[in-house]
């Protein structure tokens, strides 16, 4: 089997468990709904559409994150079961295709649940975006591949901790701020039409690539770390 | 065992040397901060700008150092396990001077900026930069304190790479940030020049704390090293001792 293979039968096997149970992407979405609804209390949207516009990017991009907290343990969770993590160890298989296969999976999920939340922005904030709207297409996917590939790596490394629900965000909002950042600048670009979000595009693919390549490389050392 | 006692006694003796060499270039260092020519606008309150420069300045060395000790506790790990343990707790000594220099640098910063311009904290390129510094290696203090028994320098290891990867991607993004919305330019720092009085008490400063900090860190690793041994002989304890006399 090749590497892409390999990934390919990770991918598929993730997005089938998660098919039948639909636990993470349950909680994700009603979590992020809480969060944008919650945030609409403390502030208008409607009322003041200019702060709606340029607000509203960063608020969807911190509800992912969070969101996304509570998922990506889970997603580790179930390969702890039953000693598959040391079947996988064992297998011949590159360990790398697991945990790009994962890092994939949880892509799709975080992705759906953005849609979704555009949608929700649009009915409850009444968001009329004033730049080039197809940018966002752009930027969501690269921000997402950027808070998924971290935070799928440090789920992994938390593994190796004590109390893991707690570590996650300590880790993983420190290292993902200049991603987070470029997102919601980006974001912010195309809904407000103030200014370019090139700038942050191109800092999102190089931090992509950085970070992927580092992930990559050093998941070996953590899987099979004892 | 006397051989080792003997060279760690030695050790010691060269550390109380430097200790005292430390002491009396930051002597030299505070008399000079002290003399030098009064500032034109800030008087006297620039002072704490002595203070504030090395600990800002090392406290961007200590990350590298930390890298560079983690990358080699990962090469050794399988291969060496003694130095690999050296190279772990070089690592947690400088994470921690890191740490601690950032604070320092952080604290006097922030007293500076609410005498010289009146508020505690302004979200400037360098300052925010300097806050993220700080936050990475706060969360490597703890996911050391939070992971599992014998796998804190792995775990840890890997993450430094991580921040030390992340220092320079932070740096650029900020700068990037404060030039699209531009904020109120505040003077002060070295960049803006200083008189050449001042120079002499700039690095005797630099100079004083580098050595300070060169104090903390192998004090430090030399503790790290102790618990190390300590708790090897626990385990080794444990081990010898017969089932049925625990």
């Amino acid at each position: 089997m090749s590497y892409a293979a390999h990934v390919r039968a990770h991918l598929r096997k993730d997005l089938r468990l998660e098919w039948r149970s639909k636990d993470a992407i349950n909680g994700m979405l009603f979590f992020s709904l809480l969060i944008v609804v919650v945030f609409a209390l403390a502030f208008d949207p409607t009322a003041y559409p200019t702060i709606a516009r340029q607000i509203s990017g960063g608020l969807m991009c911190v509800a992912v994150l969070f969101a996304a907290m509570t998922a990506l343990n889970q997603s580790w969770a179930r390969e702890t079961q039953n000693g598959v993590l040391d079947a996988h160890r064992l297998g011949p298989a590159p360990l790398s295709a697991l945990f790009v296969g994962k890092a994939m999976a949880n892509f799709i999920l975080m992705t759906a649940v953005e849609l979704a939340l555009s949608l929700v922005f649009v009915l409850f904030y009444n968001l009329h975006p004033l730049g080039e709207t197809w940018k966002l297409l752009l930027i969501l996917p690269l921000g997402t591949w950027a808070l998924v590939v971290n935070g799928t790596f440090f789920a992994a490394l938390s593994l190796r901790t004590r109390n893991r629900e707690t570590l996650l965000p300590l880790v993983l909002l420190p290292v993902s701020l200049p991603a987070l950042l470029a997102m919601i600048q980006a974001t912010t670009a195309v809904l407000t039409g103030e200014f370019e979000p090139a700038l942050w595009l191109k800092l999102l693919v190089a931090y992509d690539v950085v970070f992927t390549t580092v992930c990559v490389l050093l998941f070996d050392t953590i899987l099979t770390a004892d | 065992m006397s051989e080792q006692s003997t060279s760690r006694a030695g050790r010691g003796g060269w550390g109380l040397l430097w200790l005292a060499l430390t002491l009396a270039v930051l002597a030299v260092g505070f008399y000079k901060a002290m003399t030098a020519p009064t500032e034109a606008t800030m008087g006297n309150l620039y002072r704490v700008f002595f203070y504030h420069f090395p600990h800002t300045i090392l406290s961007f060395v200590f990350p590298y150092l930390n890298c560079g000790a983690s990358l080699l506790y990962l090469f050794w790990r399988g291969r060496d396990q003694n130095r690999a343990l050296k190279a772990d707790a070089f690592a947690l000594a400088s994470a921690e001077l890191t740490v601690l220099y950032a604070s320092v640098g952080l604290a006097t910063g922030m007293l500076w900026g609410r005498a010289a311009w009146g508020i505690w904290w302004t979200w400037d390129a360098r300052l925010t930069t300097y806050l993220l510094l700080w936050l990475l290696y706060v969360s490597y203090l703890l996911l050391r304190q939070f992971s599992a028994m014998g796998q804190t320098a792995m775990v840890s290891a890997v993450l430094a790479i991580f921040a030390a990867v992340d220092i320079p991607i932070c740096y650029m993004s900020i700068r990037w940030w404060r030039t699209q919305h531009p904020a109120p330019v505040f003077g002060g720092g070295a960049d803006s020049g200083i008189d050449p009085g001042m120079y002499a008490a700039v690095w005797w400063n630099l100079a004083g704390w580098a050595m300070w900090g060169a104090f903390v860190l192998g004090l430090r690793y030399a503790i790290e090293r102790r618990r190390q041994r300590q708790s090897e002989a626990d385990a080794l304890g444990f081990l010898s001792e017969a089932p049925e006399a625990r």
